[in-house]
């Protein structure tokens, strides 16, 4: 790992002051991803910010719309709460897969998030649950959030507070996990939603996570699995690795949302 | 409770494990240390224009960063391939040089080209990253296919068409007039894929001088810390042996990969002379990747043939064997006498011919892993057997047993000679423990839910031990591979012994005690094992090749023989008794027959007092033997595999996992069946999930645990473990080995039950749910046609 | 440099480090615990698993620097007064272990894996152990061992649990 500095802001202004004042500066959160990326000299921010030591960014808070969940909460926090089990389970059978038992100790919604990864499972439960994205400067509707490979509409210096998910009606997600890193080759999650059903896939597109238009269509006509037995997502819009084809990411794509379908109840 | 042979005693070892006070290479620091980093070429195949330190030089911390020509110009040598294969016409093989540091050509990604020592690590990397090296791309030869292509670039000169050598084995015409004349040939292209040993330490090195002494030290990760001294001090002029010290503490596992001498642990020694401190290297994981040695890498045509009745008539085998950018230590064998001479397997086959071309391409050096040789040809075998069984309409496991050889010993056509074995005892325990009678019922119930269920068999042989050592130096081999040991009475009766076997996972320091213990009637508490240190022991071959136990403990039973016959002469003199009437029981030597004895720690000091000695006996109670083996052992055994295949996914699950394994005595059963455990994991692993994969450029594309999938926890099923006893008579315990049999035995098991469970025998290995699914796919294409 | 102050193994500690200074780091070089392994520079192994905290993390992936007042146990810290923790008993009567590298890691994520079970009234069943197993690689074993061992020694912890109420 290249040398650099680590600040520990009080605060958000504080933090991003920081940012500010230095000549390549990250924010650094779980760091799960952000400090691996270092080890292996990928990245060489001169200054690392941690967001950890701010008052409020951590915590579970859950009412009648929905479920809020502070950007520095860890994995396993969400994973583990019986009140996110009971508002979103979708979502905390979700966070309970994400990485393996030390990384969901370290690693937070918001470092998630902030990075975008197109393997990460986070992203298809803000884009398939409606969430928003809650930062310092505004909130981001999840549609307007993932821009593209480890991409997002966070602007420089903008910090993710908190990530709000509301009560969809019924909702699972399903993971086929690509073997050796155990991210998600593909992962879905289907949603219905007082707006209509919202498929989110993450992992398979070249894009990053995306929504499957022609599976919503189909399962807003009839929310069953077999609705989908001739929908299909486009596999020229998937990725191509040594794990899978884009014929067979959009094969599982249908399979693994059906079984979500299933799951949902 | 006993704790003699045969007994299932926990480990002495483990303290020291679970308490993390193990200590490994890494965990060695010693004064004035300073830390090396190698700057590698991103290219599978270039020229070396020109090297500018001066950036590196001038940056913190950095004491020296030195090349390959300042290498070679104080004189050390070449790394060397210690096993002399001929290729068919007689000509010797064609190795190209290969030096610790490149010098003006780099053949393949992680080359290492220079090096960087800094008196920290951080500071060591990041002026690696300041060497300016200047490369001239050449085009690349990735695979074994593409390196035998018309005008494919030459990886070395000396080795036209890529051919490293072109070796044969068998008798070709009569194999061919045998095929011929069969009934019904069976033809197969194998491919075995290639791994990367991935012992969880990497590996390290830390290089001590002495400049008064001009002596070296090195604390190494090896398997075998006597070759590493011998091949560094004789080939590579490091340092003559009585100037260099090598020490293999506790070693993270093996499996081949630490038997080697790299390029690290060279450059490492060299460097501490040059610069006068001690030289520490560790590689990461990403840096093990691309130069720890790859095993494995073979495309395989062959064709089995057979008469009306299912007898095998002939056997014929073209095998190509990607070797990497170099010849690795032991990188001829592998694909020649550790391979071919298996290609019988367990059945009794007249006609036998084997091809083997090895080859270069610009890739990391292949060498032994796990099995070596005989995962590969067992794969052949076995996977060839359960396609034959199903073209011809046969129970496969019938088909096997017409074919088995039934009486030893026997000679196989292909050099060995098997001296023992119970190959249909074998496959009876393990369909017994596998309830293949109860198979058709649980497919049912699986296709019930929509899952396939397959069973495959796999019915291994393997020759262990490695030896002996006029017959490998006959076939080419440049070391002998007996063992020494030398049993060390201390006066007061406890035992150390001297082992040239190196433990790195095995637990010898518990089933090497267990032998003595039960031997001279002492707790295993009294004896300690010393191992791992050139200074300590005198000499040794080290441990590989399943070996440790029919080779190494044979020698500590020679050994104690002497030692046995001295204590009896001392307690025949000083108890005025007939040699021939003592016997050692109990922890007490006795007159048979009578009350009196001494107790053994009395003999040991009566031995070292020497005030009561037979008339010209020498004081002291130590003993050493040498012992040469007069055959290689051949542990054998059946493995039977099931799996449920998800047809929507291709995801497979083992159901269950048999292994029934005859490895003649064993010492301490825990303890073998957890050498079957982790090598079934690993041929888990190969079958299913592992493969080292380059792109046509020579980039490796598995350089992580990111792409380069390890089995884990949630991959693998408990293992059902019998085990056959027939007892080998070529050593003293009647040992065969049982380190490389779940490696070699299980991958065929795996691919015969998923092909079956799919109806597509087209499928090779790893069989990921990509695979897999694809194989379904194309399965159901002619049904969906229908 | 920056001075970071922790707690390790019921002991203040207190170094100045450079702020790329990672725990396992820290741990190996600054205080010579060496028991805590690397064994992976992609956090996928956990032979560098230790707890922080109460909870088990990848002593690879985290700064030291970040860790300002932390509560840290490694594989050195579990045994009390020379008796050893029943993770490590277990270890050692099911031959959870050959070549010992991967060995702290999964004592300390096993230890971890009960607590969390018994805290939250989880049957660790075989299943479960394989899945929470998922960042911790062995390559000796074949896990076999590894399970039985944190399946007995999950029954003894809760035999701990239950005497000392």
């Amino acid at each position: 790992m290249y040398q650099t500095k680590y600040h520990r802001p009080a605060s958000i202004d504080d933090a991003v002051a920081a940012l500010a004042a230095a000549e390549d500066g990250k924010f650094l959160s779980g760091g799960q991803t952000l400090l691996a990326t270092m080890k292996q000299r990928l990245a060489a921010p001169t200054d690392l910010v941690d967001l950890r030591g701010i008052p409020g960014m951590s915590g579970i808070t859950v009412d009648a719309d929905g479920v809020t969940i502070g950007a520095a909460t860890i994995h396993a926090d969400v994973a583990a709460s019986p009140e996110v089990a009971a508002a979103i389970p979708a979502l905390a059978a979700l966070a309970s897969h994400i990485g393996d038992p030390a990384v969901r100790h370290m690693g937070t919604i918001g470092g998630s998030l902030a990075n975008n990864d197109p393997a990460a499972d986070y992203p298809a439960a803000v884009l398939g649950l409606n969430g928003t994205v809650i930062t310092n400067q505004r909130e981001i509707p999840a549609e307007e959030y993932f821009v593209g490979l480890f991409t997002t509409a966070l602007e420089e210096g903008e910090i993710i507070k908190a990530v709000r998910f509301p009560r969809p009606k019924r909702a699972a997600y399903q993971k086929f996990a690509q073997p050796a890193s155990r991210f998600a080759l593909v992962g879905v999650l289907v949603a219905e939603t007082d707006d209509g059903v919202r498929v989110a896939i993450t992992g398979a597109g070249s894009d990053g996570v995306f929504r499957a238009g022609a599976f919503e269509a189909a399962l807003n006509g009839d929310f069953s699995a077999g609705a989908l037995d001739s929908a299909s997502v486009d596999a020229d819009d998937l990725m191509n690795d040594i794990h899978a084809t884009p014929e067979y990411r959009a094969h599982l794509a249908r399979v693994l949302a059906q079984r979500a379908v299933k799951a949902a109840g | 409770m006993s704790t003699g042979i045969g007994a299932r005693v926990k480990r002495k070892e483990d303290k020291r494990f679970i308490t993390g006070q193990g200590r490994y290479t890494d965990d060695v620091r010693v004064d004035n240390q300073a830390y090396a980093a190698f700057v590698r070429s991103p290219h599978a195949h270039a020229k070396v224009t020109s090297i500018d330190k001066s950036e590196a030089e001038a940056a913190e911390g950095v004491i020296a960063v030195l090349d390959g020509r300042q290498l070679t110009g104080d004189g050390i040598g070449n790394l060397i391939c210690g096993w002399a294969v001929s290729s068919k016409d007689g000509s010797p093989m064609n190795m190209g040089p290969w030096s610790a540091l490149a010098t003006d050509r780099v053949r393949y990604v992680g080359d290492a080209v220079a090096v960087v020592i800094a008196e920290t690590k951080q500071q060591a990397r990041d002026a690696a990253e300041l060497v300016a090296v200047e490369y001239e791309e050449l085009p690349v030869v990735a695979s074994s296919t593409a390196a035998l292509e018309d005008g494919a670039v030459q990886v070395h000169d000396n080795a036209p068409g890529n051919i490293v050598f072109d070796w044969e084995i068998g008798d070709e015409a009569a194999t061919d007039a045998a095929l011929a004349g069969a009934a019904h040939v069976t033809e197969m292209r194998v491919v075995n894929n290639r791994l990367s040993p991935n012992p969880m330490e990497p590996r390290s090195a830390v290089a001590i001088y002495d400049s008064a002494e001009d002596h070296y030290t090195l604390y190494t990760t090896s398997q075998n810390p006597h070759v590493a001294r011998l091949v560094l001090s004789a080939f590579y002029n490091v340092a003559p042996e009585h100037k260099l010290r090598v020490i293999a503490p506790d070693v993270g596992g093996g499996f081949g990969a630490k038997i080697y001498i790299y390029p690290e642990e060279i450059t490492c020694l060299w460097a501490s002379m040059k610069t006068g401190r001690s030289v520490k290297w560790t590689a990461d994981r990403s840096e093990a990747f691309v130069t720890d040695a790859h095993g494995r890498d073979h495309v395989t045509h062959a064709r089995m043939g057979f008469d009306a009745n299912g007898k095998i008539v002939g056997f014929k085998v073209d095998t190509h064997a990607n070797l990497g950018a170099y010849m690795s230590l032991f990188s001829s064998a592998t694909p020649t006498y550790l391979y071919a001479t298996l290609l019988s397997g367990q059945y009794d086959i007249q006609n036998i011919y084997g091809n083997v071309k090895g080859i270069y391409t610009n890739t990391v050096p292949v060498d032994a892993y796990r099995g070596a040789g005989r995962p590969e040809a067992t794969f052949l075998v076995e996977r060839t057997m359960e396609t034959a069984a199903r073209e011809m309409g046969m129970d496969p496991a019938e088909l096997r047993r017409r074919n088995f050889i039934g009486s030893f010993p026997h000679q196989t056509p292909v050099i060995m000679t098997y001296d023992a074995g119970d190959f249909a005892g074998n496959l009876d325990m393990g369909q017994a423990a596998a309830d293949v009678a109860g198979f058709p019922a649980r497919k049912a119930e699986a296709a019930s839910r929509g899952k396939l269920r397959g069973l495959g068999y796999s019915c291994y042989i393997e020759a262990c031990g490695i030896a002996p050592s006029a017959a490998v130096g006959s076939l080419g081999a440049g070391v002998g591979l007996w063992e020494s040991a030398e049993v060390r009475v201390n006066p007061v009766g406890t035992i150390e012994i001297l082992t040239g076997s190196h433990s790195h996972g095995q637990g010898h320091e518990t089933t090497f005690a267990q032998i003595v213990g039960e031997r001279f009637g002492l707790p295993i508490e009294n004896v300690s094992i010393v191992h791992g240190d050139t200074d300590k022991v005198q000499f040794g071959m080290g441990t590989y090749g399943s070996r440790s136990g029919a080779v190494g403990m044979s020698a500590i039973v020679k050994a104690m023989d002497k030692v046995e016959a001295k204590v009896k002469k001392i307690a025949a003199h000083v108890l005025e008794a007939s040699e021939d009437d003592i016997v050692i029981e109990g922890g007490a030597v006795k007159v048979a027959g009578t009350d009196k004895q001494m107790l053994w720690h009395e003999v040991g000091l009566a031995a070292y007092t020497a005030h009561n000695l037979p008339a010209g006996m020498e004081p002291g109670l130590k003993e050493t033997a040498f012992y040469d083996p007069v055959n290689f052992t051949f542990p054998a055994g059946c493995y039977i595999a099931e799996v449920e295949v998800d047809p929507e996914t291709g995801v497979t699950k083992i159901i269950q996992f048999t292994a029934a394994d005859d490895f003649g005595t064993v010492i301490n059963p825990m303890i073998v069946e957890g050498q079957v455990h982790g090598g079934a994991a690993q041929g888990i692993g190969q079958a299913m999930l592992e493969g080292v994969v380059y792109d046509e450029d020579g980039q490796l594309l598995t350089g992580s645990y990111m792409d380069y999938c390890m089995p884990r926890a949630d991959d693998v099923p408990f293992y059902r473990i019998e085990h056959n006893k027939t007892i080998c008579p070529g050593n003293p315990l009647g040992m065969k080995g049982c380190g490389e049999a779940g490696a070699i035995g299980t991958p065929p098991a795996i691919i015969n039950a998923i092909t079956d469970a799919i109806g597509n025998n087209d499928l090779q290995m790893p069989a990921t749910p990509l695979k897999v699914w694809t194989a379904l796919q194309a399965a159901q294409k002619p049904m969906a046609a229908e | 440099m920056t001075k970071v102050s922790m707690k390790v193994n019921g002991k203040a500690v207190s170094r100045d480090v450079p702020d790329n200074t990672l725990l396992v780091e820290f741990l190996r070089e600054q205080l010579r615990l060496t028991g805590t392994h690397v064994g992976c520079d992609t956090s996928q192994c956990g032979a560098c698993t230790v707890h922080v905290n109460g909870r088990a993390i990848k002593s690879c992936t985290q700064l030291a620097v970040s860790l300002e007042g932390a509560e840290v146990t490694t594989i050195e810290g579990i045994a009390n007064d020379g008796e050893l923790h029943p993770m490590q008993v277990a270890f050692n009567d099911h031959h959870g272990l050959q070549c010992g590298f991967c060995t702290p890691g999964m004592i300390m994520a096993g230890i971890d894996m009960v607590n969390r079970y018994q805290a939250q009234g989880k049957d660790l069943t075989e299943e479960a152990i394989r899945f929470e197993l998922e960042g911790n690689l062995c390559r000796c074993t074949g896990y076999h061992n590894i399970v039985k061992a944190i399946d007995d020694a999950a029954g003894k912890m809760t035999g701990m649990a239950r005497a000392a109420e």
